[in-house]
This record gives C-alpha cells, structure tokens and sequence, in this order.
C-alpha cells in the first residue's frame, strides 16, 4: 500500500473540508472494500478520510414508516437487529449472508451503497424495496442513485448519512452466492409494497443492479411463483464472466425469484 | 507518522506509525506478536482474524492508526496463566490442525463465533459452524477436525461461563 494520511473528523462538515483539502482524497468506512483496493495498488488517496468518528452516522432507528440504517452501521449489527427482523426480515437476512463473519464486523451499509459493486447485496435490497439513500446534500430515491457499475448518483465530497427503508408488505431475498467469493452470482429482492411488486437484481446485470419489469407485471397479476414460469430475463442485457454466461445468469434469475416469491410467504 | 495508542491483550501499547500499517503489521512488527499470520493479505483467508472490542476482524484489511483506543485480543492473549483456551485445547484433542498455518485465526474466529452464538441463545450446530468459517481457510484438513473441535469448546465454553457465574 502506497504512503497515505488519515483524518478521523468529528463532523460532516470538518469531513467535507478535509477532503477538499486532500490532493486525492477518499472517504473511508469499514475499508473492506477500499484498504484491500489499496494493498492491491488500484486505488492510491493520498488522504483518507475516516466517517466512522462521526456521532450518528451509525445506529438502527425503526418507526411505524420503516427501518432507517445509519450508514456507518456494520452488516453484522443490521442481520442481528431484532427490529430490523421484525420489521424486515428479508433485510436482516441479506445482511447476515454478506461476505464472511469478519467482514460483516467491519463492512458498512454506506461503504458498500457508495462502491455499488454490481454483485454486491445491498443495492438489490435499496431498489427493491424502493429505499431512499440520505446524504449530507439531499435524499436520494433508489431509481436515481444506481447509476452504473461501481458507479452513482453521489457528487464529489457528498457523504451517505443514512439509507430508509420503507415497510413492505411481505419482501424475500434469494442470493446464489459464488462460491469463493460470495458475492451475488445473482441475487434477487422480491417485495410487495403499496405501490405494486417490486423486483430488484444484482450480480447479474451488464450496468449492475436493475429492476426487472418482466417479473414485476407478472408478479402483480399474480403473487405466485408459478406467474413466473414464463417470464425472463433478456440475457443481452446481462454480464458474461468466467463464472456464469448470460443465459445461466438469467435463469438463476428466474429461479432465485421464484423462491423469493414463497419465501416471502 | 501517528502516534496509536492501544490496549492488546489487555495490556497498554504504544507506538508512533506510518498511516498506511496494517493491524496485522502492527502487532507482527511493532509488537512482535508473531502469532497472528498472514495468509493471502487479500482478506481473503482469515488467517490473520483477532478481535476488536470483542468481535471478530481480519488485521490485515484495517489500519492500525483507525484503532486509537481499541482493546484488541490475538491469539497470544487467550491462555489464562498458562492454561490454554478450551478452544485451544480443543483444537489440540480433535487433531483440528495439520501445518498449523490457519489455526490462530480458526480459533479467534472459533471463539467469536461461540460467544456470539451463546450471547444470543441461538444453538450453535454443525450447519452454523461450517457457516460462520467461511472467511477462514485451511488448505490441509479438510475442515471435518475443526468443525469438531469448535463444537466440542463451544459446550465447554458454556460450562466456564456457567462456573464463573
Ligand atoms: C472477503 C469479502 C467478502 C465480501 N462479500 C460480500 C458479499 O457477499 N456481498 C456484498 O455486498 N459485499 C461483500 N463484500 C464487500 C463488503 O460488504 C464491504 O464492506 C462493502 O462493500 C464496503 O463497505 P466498507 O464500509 O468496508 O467501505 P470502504 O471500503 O471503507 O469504502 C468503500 C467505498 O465507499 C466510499 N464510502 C464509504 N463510506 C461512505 C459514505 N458514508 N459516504 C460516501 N462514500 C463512502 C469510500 O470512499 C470507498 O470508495 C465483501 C468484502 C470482502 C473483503
Ligand atoms: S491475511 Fe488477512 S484474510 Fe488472509
Ligand atoms: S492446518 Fe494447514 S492451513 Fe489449516
């Protein structure tokens, strides 16, 4: 890892200046993702600028509305959220099957929403359950934030505070993990809300995580698995790697919401 | 350079460090607590998992300089006076290692597992074992021994809780 300066500011505000300042700087959480890019030489801050110092940006707060996730809150603390389980459970559970037990005790909900790593699980579960990311500039709603692979709405020095999740009526998520990594091979988030059935894939799409208006029609004519045996997935519109072609992707598609659809009860 | 200052293995440390050390290399280097190893520093293998205020972490994919007042635990620091752990002993008595290369970050991880599991009053069984070791590697046993000798310290961690009740 290259040589790099280490801020811990103690509010937004002292966090926004000391990135300004930096020549190259970069906002770090649970560095599960951004001290391993380093030790690789793909990244090089010459400053990093450490968010978790900061009071409340951690720490789970549910109300009649929803789950609100500050966004230093580790994954570990989200999937053994009793409240989190009560409220949504397809949360807790995709929390608890993110990476490994140790990366769940560093990694953070705003890391990883902020990397949106197209295999990554929790951007199925923002999309998915039309979730609104809160920054220290605005709120942004799901269908705006995700961009493109490893790439968002987020400006140059703007800072996930919070993520809000509204209840759904009955949600699942179904993730076939690969194997080394666990990462989404593909993952599936199937919710229920006021506004109609939402389903939202990640690990699978060639510009990361989208919704999948196919399964999305055929779901609201019909809450059933069996609605879904001949609706798709367009492969053409999916990623072709070393562990999965498109056409395997979208059928694990197609199967991982149909399980997510009885597992949603 | 920082000045971190920490308590590892329940003893006060300090040191002035380059921004850029690693936990791992903290205690490998600095301390020279050799016991916690290096396996693919690619966070990866869990060789290098100790605890940080209680939980579980790979040192090698978080900087010493972000654990100012942190009390840390390596492998070094769970025998009590000479007494292994009885998850040491357990690993010693199921023949749960081969080379040994994994084995501090299987039993650091061994323990934070069971600790959490009965914190929570949930039931600790093979299935969840072999669940939680997924970010800890070993390329000799096979796992089988491990899982065993993690399953036999869990019901003996019990009883030491139990007794120091
Ligand atoms: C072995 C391993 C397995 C993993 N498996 C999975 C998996 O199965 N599923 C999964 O989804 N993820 C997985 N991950 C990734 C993990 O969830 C990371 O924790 C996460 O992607 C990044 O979160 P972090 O807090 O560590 O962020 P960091 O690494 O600290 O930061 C990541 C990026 O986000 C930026 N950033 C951080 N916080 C904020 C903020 N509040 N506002 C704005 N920008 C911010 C940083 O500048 C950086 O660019 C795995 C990681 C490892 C090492
Ligand atoms: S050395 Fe840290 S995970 Fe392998
Ligand atoms: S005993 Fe050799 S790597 Fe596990």
């Amino acid at each position: 890892m290259y040589q790099t300066k280490y801020h811990r500011p103690a509010s937004i505000d002292d966090a926004v200046a000391a990135l300004a300042a930096a020549e190259d700087g970069k906002f770090l959480s649970g560095g599960q993702t951004l001290l391993a890019t380093m030790k690789q030489r793909l990244a090089a801050p010459t400053d990093l600028v450490d968010l978790r110092g900061i009071p409340g940006m951690s720490g789970i707060t549910v109300d009649a509305d929803g789950v609100t996730i500050g966004a230093a809150t580790i994954h570990a603390d989200v999937a053994a959220s009793p409240e989190v389980a009560a409220a949504i459970p397809a949360l807790a559970a995709l929390a608890s099957h993110i990476g490994d037990p140790a990366v769940r005790h560093m990694g953070t909900i705003g890391g990883s929403l902020a990397n949106n790593d197209p295999a990554a699980d929790y951007p199925a579960a923002v999309l998915g359950l039309n979730g609104t990311v809160i920054t220290n500039q605005r709120e942004i709603p799901a269908e705006e934030y995700f961009v493109g692979l490893f790439t968002t709405a987020l400006e140059e020095g703007e800072i996930i505070k919070a993520v809000r999740f509204p209840r759904p009526k009955r949600a699942a998520y179904q993730k076939f993990a690969q194997p080394a990594s666990r990462f989404a091979l593909v993952g599936v988030l199937v919710a229920e809300t006021d506004d109609g059935v939402r389903v939202a894939i990640t690990g699978a799409g060639s510009d990361g995580v989208f919704r999948a208006g196919a399964f999305e029609a055929a779901l609201n004519g019909d809450f059933s698995a069996g609605a879904l045996d001949s609706a798709s997935v367009d492969a053409d519109d999916l990623m072709n790697d070393i562990h999965a072609t498109p056409e395997y992707r979208a059928h694990l598609a197609r199967v991982l919401a149909q399980r997510a659809v009885k597992a949603a009860g | 350079m920082t000045k971190v200052s920490m308590k590892v293995n329940g003893k006060a440390v300090s040191r002035d460090v380059p921004d850029n050390t690693l936990l791992v290399e903290f205690l490998r280097e600095q301390l020279r607590l050799t016991g916690t190893h290096v396996g693919c520093d690619t966070s990866q293998c869990g060789a290098c998992t100790v605890h940080v205020n209680g939980r579980a972490i790979k040192s090698c994919t978080q900087l010493a300089v972000s654990l100012e007042g942190a009390e840390v635990t390596t492998i070094e620091g769970i025998a009590n006076d000479g007494e292994l752990h009885p998850m040491q002993v357990a690993f010693n008595d199921h023949h749960g290692l081969q080379c040994g290369f994994c084995t501090p970050g299987m039993i650091m991880a061994g323990i934070d597992m069971v600790n959490r599991y009965q914190a929570q009053g949930k039931d600790l069984t093979e299935e969840a074992i072999r669940f939680e070791l997924e970010g800890n590697l070993c390329r000799c046993t096979g796992y089988h021994n491990i899982v065993k000798a993690i399953d036999d310290a869990a019901g003996k961690m019990t009883g030491m809780a139990r007794a120091a009740e």
